[in-house]
């Protein structure tokens, strides 16, 4: 598969070099793109994500006719929800994409996270209260506790027990959420904390009904995680985590000791799906059993597959959709499940990899080994061996 | 009063014969449905998520066959052999309903990939697409809403074994899964379509190379799951006639699926032995906790349970080990 983009000499080799490092997993439309990103500097990659962050800190102020969710939905609320979903479809990511660890019982701990937020801050609960933002990062670490008392007796089988359990533990959650009357079943929980602050007539910044407060604090969220797992990804546990997505025997052949990683995508995973829970719970002010049912841990699942499993910008982009689409589109909003369903079908069949797949990529000294290659595939007879090679 | 959990073990001492009873029922039906997992699993090593909804397709077709010959809420006044002779003709439509969806299900989203040579999470993804698909198509035909019940008999007590009621629909379920599953299971040992099936869940490539045809046996052990789904079907149309929703199906088969597990995946009389057992640990446990919901958590605590200490199954797991 050739690129046969016009190109000056130097960064036609350039593009050589990239083949050997990019397997053809991309389309080579967008393929031209991720070239040019990876030849940028630094300081102008770091510009260019600069105004890209501002440009989405700014999404819930401009309302761009067609693609706003008016009138059928509020856009600052829409937004906060797109933000929400991104949040959870970046956790999945962790899970299904990295550790390639088939979850479809995540909303178990997005409810446990929701609980913790209410549990703690509503005033309808017996316990001890502190502030709403603590309870985003103990919701975390309660998730976590979960997450590793689920994981550690299934984690060891094959993926499709993980799968099935993962189900049930979803439905579980949900099950001792209406028959445990300490939670308060369908009756919930109300006035669910949110963060300080008043606006000048009183009202509280993070109301419930204002969207692009909530956007903007799931919206840092997404940035620190995606910083720290980028960190993450780079470092012997994103290496471990691919080694054993791609082949799991093979991984525990080589010393990776494939349980203990898995148990961190699992525990991290988790700690993402229940921060985002309590972030719901304030956003939304209202915790009850009616909001976590499978058909949510499905469409997280739709949204880490349609954006490209491992690939944590396409889970952005994806679980953002995967809001999106029915807020927009209202007319067929109630037929989302079985549409989203059918995009599940039809993605593994068609496109496996999603809109954006993973990009095997080296992983530490990336740069380096990107200006090595150039530098070889500049040699005249070496180049087209090498181009041989990479494919 | 305890806020979150109270065990009620004098309700279970009063009521343990008739849970054991009302729970081998249960069980019965779940073994049904369990053998459609463990038959696939067996020959795939896969879990097929959609079985669930092959299921329920079947339980849809058996009320619209009964309603449509004029059944309903009330107890018909007909003989015995003309109730046998239209739940006869439902549960034919029932079978053959769920074996046309098993059939789907595998065209749709197993076979393209299995061209493909996909990785196994591509399958596990398509499948619980599809079996999504499926329940939402129910759910924008007909509704969120259960369908109307169909009584077809009044439910008499036949025994009385020491104070304990024994009813017609237990006595009728429980056999009619045991016979099935001789059934089955000697159809597995003895005829030429079962010794395909076990060679193709030993070894898919030497089976091939022996001259089995591979394809044949894959959609054939998914429209056998699909046909014992039917029947299964008819059982829970008798014993919940009122969960025939477009969500029965999913919470019937997380049951049933434990059931598969617990008596060994891909063991015939496996799944017959863990579907009685779990109606059994479920029923106690509904009991003992005090509310219907707690089987749902009691059985997954169970599937837990089972694949940290024994995850092969009581039975052990697997279909190909089985000898004619």
């Amino acid at each position: 598969m050739s690129t046969g983009t016009p190109m000056g000499g130097a960064s036609e080799s350039q593009a050589r070099a990239d083949e050997l490092v990019d397997e053809t997993t991309k389309p080579s439309r967008l393929r031209g793109l991720s070239e040019w990103w990876n030849h940028l500097p630094r300081v102008a990659q770091w510009g260019f994500l600069l105004i890209a962050v501002a440009a989405a800190f700014a999404l819930p102020l401009v309302n761009i006719p067609l693609i706003t969710t008016e009138p059928g939905n509020n856009w600052p609320l829409a937004t906060a929800e797109m933000a929400r979903y991104a949040l959870v479809a970046i956790g999945l990511n962790v899970v299904v994409g990295q550790a390639g660890l088939l979850d479809l019982g995540y909303v178990g701990f997005f409810a446990v996270g929701a609980y913790v937020a209410a549990l703690w801050t509503s005033p309808d609960s017996t316990m001890v209260h502190i502030p709403y933002l603590l309870t985003l990062p103990l919701a975390a670490m309660v998730t976590v506790v979960f997450g590793v008392l689920l994981g550690i007796p299934t984690l060891r089988l094959r993926g499709d027990y993980l799968a099935i359990v993962t189900l049930g533990f979803g439905e579980i959650i949900r099950l001792l959420a209406t028959i445990i009357p300490a939670l308060k079943g369908q009756v919930g929980f109300q006035q669910v904390g949110r963060p300080p602050g008043e606006n000048a007539d009183g009202n509280p910044v993070f109301a419930n009904s204002e969207g692009a407060p909530w956007y903007w604090l799931t919206l840092t969220v997404i940035i620190v995680v995606m910083i720290a797992l980028g960190n993450l990804e780079r470092s012997r546990v994103g290496r471990n985590w691919i080694a054993l997505r791609e082949d799991e025997d093979a991984a525990e052949i080589m010393g990776v000791p494939t349980f203990r990683y898995k148990l961190w995508a699992f525990g991290i995973g988790a700690a993402l799906g229940g921060g985002a829970g309590a972030i719901a719970a304030g956003q939304i002010g209202f915790v009850n059993n009616q909001r976590f049912d499978v058909q949510m841990s499905i469409m997280f699942l739709v949204a880490v597959v349609l954006g490209g499993q491992g690939n944590k910008f396409g889970a952005i982009i994806g679980g953002a959709l995967v809001a999106y689409i029915p807020l927009r589109f209202t007319a067929i909003a109630e037929y989302k499940y079985l549409i989203f369903g059918a995009v599940l079908v039809v993605l593994m069949i068609f496109r496996p990899q999603g809109l954006f797949g993973k990009r095997p990529h080296l992983l530490t000294f990336e740069r380096r080994a990107h200006k090595r290659i150039a530098n070889l595939a500049d040699a005249p007879t070496s180049a087209p061996a090498a181009k041989e090679a990479g494919q | 009063m305890n806020q979150w959990i109270t065990f009620d073990w004098e309700a279970l001492g009063a009521n343990f014969w008739s849970a054991t009873v009302d729970g081998l029922t249960f069980g019965g039906i779940y073994a049904l449905v369990a053998l459609g997992y463990t038959l696939v699993y067996g020959v795939l090593n896969l879990i097929n998520f959609a079985h669930s909804e092959v299921f329920i397709v079947g339980a849809y077709a058996i009320v619209f066959t009964l309603t449509s010959l004029g059944f309903g809420p009330s107890v018909p006044n007909l003989e015995w052999y003309a109730i046998a002779a239209n739940l006869l003709l439902a549960v034919i439509f029932g079978m053959l309903a769920s074996a046309v969806t098993a059939f789907i299900v595998e065209r749709v989203a197993y076979k393209p990939l299995r061209a493909k040579g996909a990785p196994r999470l591509v399958f596990l993804i398509s499948a619980i697409g599809m079996s999504f698909v499926i329940q939402y198509l129910i759910f924008v035909w007909r509704g969120p809403n259960p369908e109307p019940s169909v009584i077809m008999f009044e439910n008499k007590a036949i025994f009385d074994i020491g104070g304990t009621l024994i009813y017609f629909d237990s006595i009728l379920i429980v056999t009619a899964a045991i016979l099935m599953m001789i059934v089955v299971d000697q159809f597995i040992r003895r005829t030429k379509l079962g010794r395909g099936i076990r060679a193709v869940a030993q070894d898919p490539d030497t089976a091939t190379l022996m001259g089995v045809n591979r394809e044949r046996i894959i959609i054939s052990t998914f429209v056998i799951g699909g046909l014992l789904a039917g029947v299964a079907a008819l059982f829970y149309v008798m014993k919940v006639p009122s969960g025939v929703l477009y969500l029965g199906g999913f919470l019937l088969g997380i049951k049933a699926f434990t059931a598969a597990v617990l008596g060994g995946i891909g063991n015939v009389r496996g799944a017959l032995l863990g579907g009685l057992l779990l109606g059994l640990i479920g029923n106690y446990g509904q009991i003992l906790l005090g509310s219907a919901q707690w089987t749902d958590v009691v059985c997954f605590v169970v599937l837990i349970i089972v694949l940290m200490v024994r995850p092969e199954g009581i039975l052990g797991s697997n279909l190909g080990k089985v000898r004619a």
